[in-house]
């Protein structure tokens, strides 16, 4: 599979009065052409300024990418002017943020903010724009679109408001979409209309998705390949079946037992992470979960565990994968979700600086 | 279950607002049912629906429209004698969604948590106040070092735990949770529904969990209404409304909730809810019945009998 974007070693951080905070602490990964990638983790675990370092949105200063490549189509983003990014999001990058009330100009009617796109980058006519701008609001379900161009925001609801964003984003017809939480701020009903449309428009369109998003059950619907974050590092990766049903980080299985099943009429306790996400002013040595890991080695406190390869898309950074280490028994409700796939290698291989 | 006793009775109860022009918002429509002594009750809708309206209204910030609310057989709306307002808002407490607003940032924590205390005269000296506060602080998993502290230095979580902590410094019986964990993490989450099971198991205190996340009302609560514009829909045991969902909007609702299993998602159907699949009749007389035991359902006569033939 042909790679879209590769995000290699990114550092990003930000000078506050408290200090230098470490938001994203050498993350990499890619996303191949047509498919979806979740990245999941806690406020504060940098998956959102991963997403914006993409964009070069970070508000430079206080934020600066410290290290690290974008490669984009093969092209650096890093090095890229702020004229040549904003060619770029104007047409290869479109981004759905959570809020659609804050992101959407109250002042200009939704038609307008569609068509801004089309008039700016891709140089049509004003008639020529508003009729793209009506097809795409009726691409995204919204009815009476010829009604709707000429409206406000403050006259469409929430959904209705997230499916304009849409339309915005996908009016350059990018060929990757970031979609920030898109469907947080809304009901049930209306985010499972809004991932099917997202789903059935990358079908169509063929576009990559980057899914941020803290809800398991709408990654599992969603993603094929899922990262998984914490602390600004990514310390699980792999495709979704992998992290649903072979979950190697024990931040990963806290993440999966903390939540009551839909199934099981279990009413025990539930397996609660203790404690909260550290501070990144001063990240902490060795593995930044360890002070919230019941399963906590004297190794993780030490040094930072390296990332081992369970399959040839599976990577987990634990130093349970390393030989030497104990074996454990993951949490009931994790143990209940575990299958054998046949794609894992036989034993995890550590995986080299270099690569 | 043997003999519950009822704590709160909402009665009918509507909650109009009039938004000009002559118009009026039915937030509640005549909605009635019981929260038993010691029980959960989970409330759950879209936003709009009216859940967040009916528990407002249930502990009197908002002035009922028509119908009543009777706590321990007390009318929650009925003119009332200082001494009893008072008394009456001390046994019922809420915790609010929003946790970074709900806590005034210019009041130290303790003075934030003993606010009720004073108020009600539950401390004699400032010693036993102090010590009541840190008490408390260490029943929600905080400690008493925070007691100084401002709002701001403190995480959402453990802002939700304040508001725990307040709304149990006057020692109520029953309390409103309005979307508690919404605004907090998933592992998060976790942790504050645990507290809020803890504390209801040692005091014997009862809830109205109002959210919007069901798997975590399946899992807190015992019974569970639905809401859907202002009528309540459905109401059943927690377990019983999961496995044998009888509304049609219920059944939408829950086929719409994404399940953090990749292969059920894949083959998950949605089922889409069209209130005019009803076909009501003028005249038919729609309300609560009661198809098994225990478990109501807002219909009219005709789909009761339908109903029972199907699940009685």
């Amino acid at each position: 599979m042909e790679k879209l974007l590769e995000v290699k070693n990114l550092e990003v951080s930000f000078q506050t009065y408290g200090g230098e905070v470490h938001a994203v602490r050498g993350v990499s990964f890619h996303v191949n052409k047509g498919e979806t990638l979740a990245i999941v983790g806690e406020s504060g675990s940098g998956k959102s300024v991963t997403s914006q370092a993409i964009m070069r949105l970070i508000p430079t200063p206080p934020g600066k990418i410290k290290n690290g490549q974008i490669l984009f189509n093969g092209e650096d983003l890093v090095q890229k002017t702020d004229k040549e990014m904003e060619e770029i999001r104007g047409r290869d990058i479109g981004m759905i943020f959570q809020d659609p009330m804050t992101s959407l100009n109250p002042t200009m009617k939704v038609g307008r903010q569609i068509m801004e796109v089309l008039i700016k980058h891709q140089k049509m006519s004003h008639a020529a724009a508003k009729e793209r701008a009506i097809e795409l609001l009726r691409l995204v379900g919204i009815s009476m679109p010829e009604k709707r161009v000429n409206q406000y925001p403050h006259e469409f609801s929430g959904g209705m408001r997230q499916r304009a964003m849409i339309a915005i984003a996908l009016a350059s017809n990018p060929k990757l979409l970031i979609a920030d939480e898109p469907t947080t701020a809304l009901d049930v009903t209306i985010q499972a209309q809004i991932l099917e449309l997202m789903k059935d428009l990358q079908k169509k369109l063929g576009t990559s998705i980057i899914f941020i998003t803290h809800d398991l059950g709408v990654v599992a619907n969603m993603a094929d390949r899922v990262a998984v974050m914490y602390a600004g590092k990514i310390v699980e990766m792999g495709t979704v079946d992998e992290i649903f049903y072979d979950p190697r980080h024990p931040y990963t299985w806290g993440l999966l037992a903390s939540m009551p099943s839909l199934d099981s009429d279990d009413k025990k306790e539930l397996a609660a992470i203790p404690g909260s996400p550290p501070d990144l002013t001063n990240p902490p040595k060795g593995d930044a979960f360890a002070p919230r890991n019941p399963y906590a080695m004297r190794i993780d406190f030490e040094q930072e565990p390296p990332m081992f390869k369970i399959s040839d898309t599976h990577y987990a950074a634990t130093w349970l994968l390393h030989p030497d280490a104990p074996k454990v028994e993951p949490p009931e409700a994790v143990k209940k979700r575990l299958r054998k796939l046949s794609s894992n290698y036989e034993k995890p291989i550590l995986v080299k600086e270099s690569e | 279950m043997e003999q519950k006793q009822k704590l709160v009775e909402v009665k009918n109860l509507k909650q109009y607002f009039k938004v000009g022009k002559g118009q009026v918002v039915k937030a509640v429509d005549d909605v009635t049912f019981d929260i038993y002594k010691g029980e959960t009750l989970g409330l759950v809708g879209e936003s709009g629906c009216g859940k967040s309206t009916t528990g407002r209204t249930i502990i009197g910030l908002y002035q009922a429209t028509a119908g009543e609310v009777l706590f321990n057989g007390v009318n929650v709306h009925a003119k009332k004698s200082a001494k009893e307002t008072k008394e009456l808002k001390r046994k019922m407490q809420m915790i609010f969604q929003d946790p970074y607003a709900s806590l005034n940032p210019r009041m130290t924590v303790a003075d934030i948590i003993a606010e009720g205390i004073d108020i009600h005269g539950l401390a004699k000296t400032k010693e036993e106040r102090m010590n009541r506060v840190y008490e408390l602080l260490e029943t929600v998993g905080l400690n008493r070092e925070h007691a100084n502290r401002y709002p701001h230095e403190f995480s959402g979580g453990q802002r939700q735990r304040i508001g725990i902590a307040r709304a149990l410094a006057v020692e109520p019986e029953f309390i409103i949770a309005d979307e508690p964990i919404s605004a907090l993490d998933v592992s998060i989450q976790a942790q504050v529904v645990n507290l809020m099971k803890k504390l209801q198991r040692e005091k014997g205190l009862t809830y109205l969990f109002i959210a919007h996340d069901l798997s975590m009302v399946k899992y807190i609560s015992d019974r569970i209404g639905v809401m859907y514009f202002g009528k309540l829909v459905e109401l059943a045991d927690a377990e019983e409304l999961y496995r044998n969902p009888i509304h049609p909007y219920t059944k939408s609702l829950l086929s719409a909730i994404p399940h953090p299993d990749p292969e059920t998602e894949r083959t998950r159907r949605r089922i889409i809810y069209d209130p005019s699949q009803h076909n009501y009749k003028d005249g038919e007389e729609l309300r609560m019945r009661e198809i098994t035991p225990g478990h109501f359902v807002y219909c009219s006569e005709a789909e009761y009998e339908k109903y029972k033939a199907m699940y009685g």
